[in-house]
């Protein structure tokens, strides 16, 4: 169902150590409700991302659980800590079993 | 005038659908909320829902919630076919117990936040979305 899932991620390249920063996340995704209709009346199944997790070198930062409310390409901001240099890991899970990852390194100066 | 054994119970029958109408129609989100406070008090104090006065399109409304000292946040849409519409589980490495992100609302309607802080308490924002166009497509 949902083809080209394509996640998007932006984290700043360094920080100072134990300091917040600001993470945002896009993926596109059509995020179909299961409320919808198609021209012959029939209801379109529903096909969205259930479940986002954000970890740091294997830490949680946070996760969230989605329902068929969030709006199509998924957005999320969020905060986290970094203290030390490392690896925030994104996972987004699909209601077809589809896993999507992405990653993205920072360094503490 | 005088009423029938028979009579009196259809009445109180009737008296009773009537008062039970409108709370099925409330019941999602009081279920949805008590499956999240195991009904427990909510404080109206220490978490901020951010959310728009009026939403112009129901199909991308952006939303903001912050609770500082929060394990999670809910947010329901109460007018919503199903209140649900994501929940915020916050772990060690998260600097601030806020999120922000874009919801579907059906039409105008409360949306609800509720915290679940780490002490066990609960805290409720509510705020008021009148919406423009639905965003639920039908």
């Amino acid at each position: 169902m949902a083809d080209n899932v394509t996640p998007r991620v932006r984290v700043p390249r360094d920080a100072a150590a134990g300091e917040t920063i600001t993470i945002k996340t896009l993926i596109s995704h059509p995020m179909e409700s299961g409320q919808r209709k198609d021209s012959d009346g029939n209801t379109i199944p529903r096909s969205i991302i259930n479940r986002f997790t954000c970890e740091f070198n294997g830490e949680s930062v946070m996760e969230m659980i989605l329902e068929p409310a969030i709006s199509t390409n998924p957005f999320i901001e969020f905060q986290a800590i970094v203290p030390e240099s490392g690896t925030f890991a994104f996972t987004w899970y699909d209601d077809d079993g589809s896993v999507y990852e992405e990653s993205k390194d920072i360094a503490v100066s | 005038m005088s009423f029938s054994r028979r009579e009196t119970i259809l009445m109180a029958l009737g008296a009773a659908a009537a008062t039970a109408l409108p709370m099925s129609a409330r019941a999602a989100i009081e279920d949805a909320i008590a499956a999240f406070t195991d009904g427990a008090e909510m404080a109206e104090s220490g978490i901020t829902l951010t959310a728009p006065e009026i939403a112009e399109n129901g199909n991308t409304v952006p939303i903001e919630v912050s609770a500082p000292g929060a394990a999670s946040i809910i947010i329901l849409a109460a007018g919503n076919p199903t209140p649900g519409v994501a929940t915020f589980n916050f772990g060690p490495l998260a600097g601030a117990q806020a999120a922000s992100t874009r919801m579907r609302l059906a039409g105008t309607q409360d949306v609800v936040a509720i915290a679940k802080m780490e002490d066990g308490s609960y805290a409720q924002a509510r705020q008021e979305v009148k919406v423009t166009i639905g965003g639920c497509g039908g």
